[in-house]
């Protein structure tokens, strides 16, 4: 071994203890992330697999399939999502739509529009919807002043609340994303299909539409997985009649000290959250390969 | 011809035929925007019925709200627990950002990956868990567990925030200090931290706001002498419509507010 050889492994080294120098930077919020959070999620999962009196069993996770209660919320949980995702898209995409037409200037001015409520405090707007929606509410007094109905309308303490808060909630999840992938689709392909005598829906349709397609399904999906995981907005616009998965989880821990069936839950949870991430995840990257192509 | 009949887009749609996507982004916008604002002036009404435009003008609720001995204890613990989550989360995420950044191992990715957990994850798992372990550790209705949950939740926005920065910065910089002999703290200090400072003042700003809104965490972990102002108006929501709740939550909006204002500031400072 020459002089050089040595020379080169004492640098590989240095370079090597310096990598993990600089990635114990990182130790302390990883400790912090870890003792407080991983361990006792992993720790409520395996507990999720034993019994009060430490007997393995899959009794917790049975119980999820048997019992109707539980069918119930799951089915709530999936329909509210649905729908939200739904109401979402129909109202976003024309939006999104509108705002990739315009120059930046006062595209940007819209997107802090879109921004304004994403950060202003849920419970605020939780509390506004609340206001705004009950039977002696501004939005009953208006349309009955107006004529539209003559009785109060049931608007909270249901479903329909849910869902308006929600929209009102996810709106700017799909609105973003949207118009992030329409700025990026090619406009002299639609001008192309106007000059070559398609009518103007006819261009929309058959060229921007299948062209906005992978973006639309991206931020759907993302307003999917982030519905799933309400907790807020149904307990307080619900008025107790909407029962999502993380309500049951609230109430088995809260009320029943249940943790067994509270962590059975979450992890059904997590796991549907994991896997529609790595789709959601899978679909962007194929979006970008689209973007690239440009 | 009037400005209605020419073309609007690629497609050669007259803006007259799409009047009606016009209207629509109206609507949608005031309904962005609108529902939130109405409770400013409702936070100002005489009556006990929130009533649009209030009759009679009158601080009452803003009297309510100050004079309650439980909303003001409140306040001051979500104040406390917003300040001192900025200075556990803004330093430890800062270097941790720094050190993953530097590290350029397989293992850096794993534990970046690790570290945004909390904000992937449903956060009544997060709640749920946290919970778990405080029950443990005896840190339940404890302010110290309230900060530590919220910077647990504020660490990744600051890892996200100083990694954008990190990436326009030239490391060399760095290196030329420490060839030239300053240490490595004294390298951070005098040529990092100043080209990174304005990214770092908004994650700091942002740290707080996360630990001032966090409502489902607190829900668990606060509780007794050391409720945060969410917690309190959650049960209070669930319960009736107290008008104090719209003055309270106008003095969020100008607070959540001013803090964005400063945090856009500081981002715009950050990016020459």
């Amino acid at each position: 071994m020459s002089l050089g050889d040595g020379h080169a492994a004492a640098l590989r080294r240095d370079r090597t203890i310096e990598r993990w120098l600089m990635l114990s930077l990182a130790a302390p919020a990883l400790l912090l992330v870890f003792v407080c959070l991983i361990v006792p999620v992993g720790w409520l999962f395996y507990l999720s697999f034993f019994t009060d009196g430490g007997v393995a069993t899959l009794h917790n996770y049975r119980n999820l399939v048997e019992q109707p209660s539980y069918a119930r919320i799951f089915w709530t949980t999936f329909k509210v999502s649905a729908l939200t995702t739904a109401i979402c898209a129909v109202l976003g995409y024309p939006l999104a739509y509108f705002m990739s037409q315009l120059s930046a200037r006062a595209a940007n001015l819209c997107i802090i529009l879109v921004l304004l409520p994403f950060w202003t405090s849920l419970l605020v707007r939780t509390y506004a919807w609340l206001v705004l929606l009950q039977r002696t509410g501004l939005i009953n007094t208006w349309g009955m002043q107006l004529g539209l109905w003559s009785e109060p309308l049931a608007l909270v303490n249901n479903m329909t609340g849910t869902l308006i808060g929600m929209v009102h909630i996810m709106l700017p999840f799909i609105v973003l994303p949207l118009y992030g992938s329409m700025r990026t689709i090619d406009r002299t392909l639609v001008q192309a299909a106007a000059n070559l005598g398609a009518s103007p829906v006819q261009s929309f349709v058959r060229v921007f539409l299948p062209l906005s397609l992978p973006g639309l399904t991206a931020g759907a999906l993302v307003v999917f997985i982030l519905c799933l995981g309400f907790y807020i907005t149904p307990e307080v616009l619900g008025g107790g009649r909407v029962t999502m998965v993380s309500s049951r989880i609230a109430t088995d821990i809260d009320t029943f000290l249940n943790w067994g069936s509270a962590s059975a839950l979450g992890a059904v949870l997590l796991l549907l959250t994991l896997i529609l991430l790595w789709v959601a995840s899978r679909l962007a990257k194929g979006l970008s390969l689209v973007g690239a192509g440009h | 011809m009037s400005w209605l009949d020419k073309p609007a887009t690629e497609t050669q749609i007259t803006h007259r035929s799409r009047l009606w996507l016009y209207a629509l982004v109206v609507v949608l916008f005031a309904f962005l925007v609108l529902p939130t604002l109405l409770v400013i002036p409702m936070s100002f009404s005489e009556s006990q019925y929130l009533e649009f435009p209030p009759r009679h003008l009158s601080l009452r609720w803003y009297e309510a709200y100050f004079n309650s001995r439980s909303w003001m204890h409140a306040t001051a613990t979500s104040f406390k627990a917003a300040t001192l989550t900025v200075i556990v989360a803004t330093p430890l995420g800062t270097i941790a950002a720094y050190g993953l950044y530097n590290a350029e191992l397989a293992t850096a990715r794993l534990v970046s990956l690790l570290l945004i957990t909390p904000i992937v994850i449903p956060i009544i798992l997060v709640g749920t868990a946290i919970f778990y372990a405080y029950v443990r550790l005896k840190l339940v209705n404890s302010l110290i567990g309230v900060v530590l949950a919220h910077s647990i939740l504020a660490i990744p926005i600051v890892i996200m925030i100083v990694t954008s920065a990190l990436k326009s910065f030239d490391m060399n910089q760095e290196r030329v200090a420490r060839s030239l002999g300053a240490s490595r703290v004294t390298a951070f200090f005098t040529v990092v931290m100043p080209q990174i400072k304005f990214a770092v003042l908004t994650a700091a700003v942002l740290s707080f706001l996360t630990s001032f809104d966090e409502v489902i965490v607190s829900l668990f972990v606060s509780g007794g002498e050391n409720s945060t102002l969410t917690r309190i108006m959650f049960t209070a929501l669930r319960d009736q419509i107290d008008p104090t709740i719209a003055a309270i939550s106008t003095i969020m909006i100008v607070v959540t507010s001013l803090l964005l204002a400063l945090a856009q500031m500081f981002g715009r400072q950050a990016k020459p």
